[in-house]
């Protein structure tokens, strides 16, 4: 019996999917080794059908996607019922990514820009908001609710291993799943729960080729403000760069095409909080000790939260924005 | 101060990292002077402002702080040297954090207190207190 594999999108982008798929000829040793039991993406299963599975009966599932409406967590808890080994695959599942972003804001103002105020939206659309439940004369339609914050997957259910990154990178993916089928095949123990698969125990900066020297900044470029040297450290020129706070795994891609790293791989062992962490390190070298000068070298950075967290709101000490209501806190 | 405490039943939880050569020495100095200062501080001593990481201050916020005070040594008298200054840069950039976040960034305070002034200790404790009851509790929505 060949062991079960599922694989599941719940608020994504698919690219986690394109990720697993772009492993070109070890997908074919994947789909050999594994009984792939369901996979929304790529191929015809029905939510009826993980229903119908016993429980455990699958050996693992990666479960992309956060946590945005009550289908999600449904499926998530579904799919934790029926597999043994649950992974939260890539950045969504594990920090909420880019879907996490949207806690910056509530329920009512994402549902106001889409279905009130957007420039896009015909006259007789404005205002027509969806409901979960409409009667119809064939019968009753149900949607899933939208919850008010995103949440990442262990803020549903347990999870077992984590696999970061948006998307996680191929390579890193064909590590994972040949240390599946070692422990499948070869009976060897498997890593403490918890445990992060498929990237590093360092910081993005080990990866990185560039020439370190002494930080000392007075200003932070934007990217397109400045043509970066190729060979020197993007941050010593100024431009922002979460490798210092940023988990090694991805063999530093971005750095190497010219562009800061964005911090997708998710916090470095042993960091609770990935935006804390970067304003630690910043501090570092801000090069002021006037507060109204340090204020202002602040000031150059266009958007110091969606910057920091920009993958890790769901998942970081505070989870999401305070929305103030009538402008109070 | 009788009649300010238990408004409605709520007593601000303050939070305080003080550097164990200056601030908590300071604190110290205050309380063996008799000096009344903030009940609702709850100190926790650290070698230096400079080790206070910022998860420190969001957790203390997570956890049911209404305000989180920082004391440190004066600039340029730090015994670490240049401690203070990252601490400065921190809050600064934390505060800039707390405002992104909807939380309201006079919850988070940083004073300069030496050892030797135990009533600056008092007074700016007091004065916090005074300010996070005007803010009112922090209720995190999660």
């Amino acid at each position: 019996m060949k062991p079960k594999l599922a694989l599941y999108w719940a608020s994504s982008c698919g690219g986690c999917e394109i990720a697993v798929v772009d492993t070109e000829l070890k997908i074919l040793d994947i789909a050999d080794f594994f009984d792939i039991v369901f996979w929304p993406c790529l191929m015809d299963f029905k939510y009826k059908d993980v229903e119908a599975m016993a429980d455990g009966e699958i050996t693992l599932c990666l479960f992309n996607g956060a946590i945005r409406t009550s289908e999600n967590e449904y499926l998530a808890k579904l799919l934790r019922a029926k597999s043994k080994v649950l992974v939260a695959f890539g950045s969504c599942a594990y920090e909420g990514c880019i879907p996490g972003l949207a806690n910056f804001f509530d329920k009512k103002a994402i549902f106001d820009c889409n279905y009130k105020d957007s420039i896009s939206l015909e006259e007789s659309s404005k205002g027509v908001y969806p409901v979960t439940h409409t009667h119809m004369p064939e019968g009753d339609i149900e949607i899933p609710e939208f919850w008010n914050t995103v949440k990442s997957l262990d803020q549903v259910v347990d999870v077992d291993y984590y696999v970061p990154g948006c998307p996680p990178q191929s390579f890193q993916i064909i590590n994972v799943v040949e240390a599946v089928i070692d422990i499948l095949k070869n009976g060897k123990p498997l890593p403490p729960q918890g445990t992060i698969l498929g990237a590093g125990d360092k910081t993005c900066c080990e990866e990185c080729p560039r020439e370190r020297k002494e930080k000392k900044i007075k200003k932070f470029y934007r990217p397109q403000e400045k043509i970066p040297d190729p060979d020197e450290c993007l941050l010593d020129q100024g431009f922002m760069c979460m490798g210092p706070a940023t988990r090694s795994g991805c063999d530093a891609l971005c750095v190497k095409a010219n562009i800061g790293c964005r911090g997708c791989y998710g916090p470095p062992p042993n960091v609770m909080d990935q935006g804390a962490k970067m304003v630690s390190a910043l501090s570092s070298v801000i090069d002021s000790t006037d507060p109204k000068e340090v204020r202002e070298i602040i000031g150059t950075i266009a958007d110091p939260l969606g910057t920091f967290y920009r993958f890790s709101m769901a998942h970081s000490i505070l989870h999401r924005v305070q929305i103030k209501e009538n402008g109070k806190e | 101060m009788a009649e300010e405490k238990k408004q409605n039943g709520w007593d601000p939880k303050i939070a305080a990292f003080l550097c164990n050569w200056c601030t908590y020495t300071g604190a110290d100095l205050a309380g063996v002077s008799r000096l009344k200062s903030s009940p609702c501080v709850r100190i926790i001593r650290v070698m230096c402002s400079g080790r206070v990481d910022p998860t420190f201050i969001l957790q203390a916020f997570k956890k049911g702080a209404d305000g989180v005070f920082i004391g440190g040594c004066h600039i340029g008298d730090c015994h670490y040297s240049e401690g203070n200054y990252k601490t400065l840069r921190r809050i600064e950039f934390l505060k800039i954090f707390l405002e992104q976040f909807g939380i309201d960034p006079n919850r988070l305070r940083l004073e300069w207190i030496s050892a030797s002034e135990g009533d600056k200790y008092a007074e700016t404790t007091l004065a916090f207190e005074k300010q996070i009851r005007e803010l009112g509790p922090l209720k995190l929505q999660v």
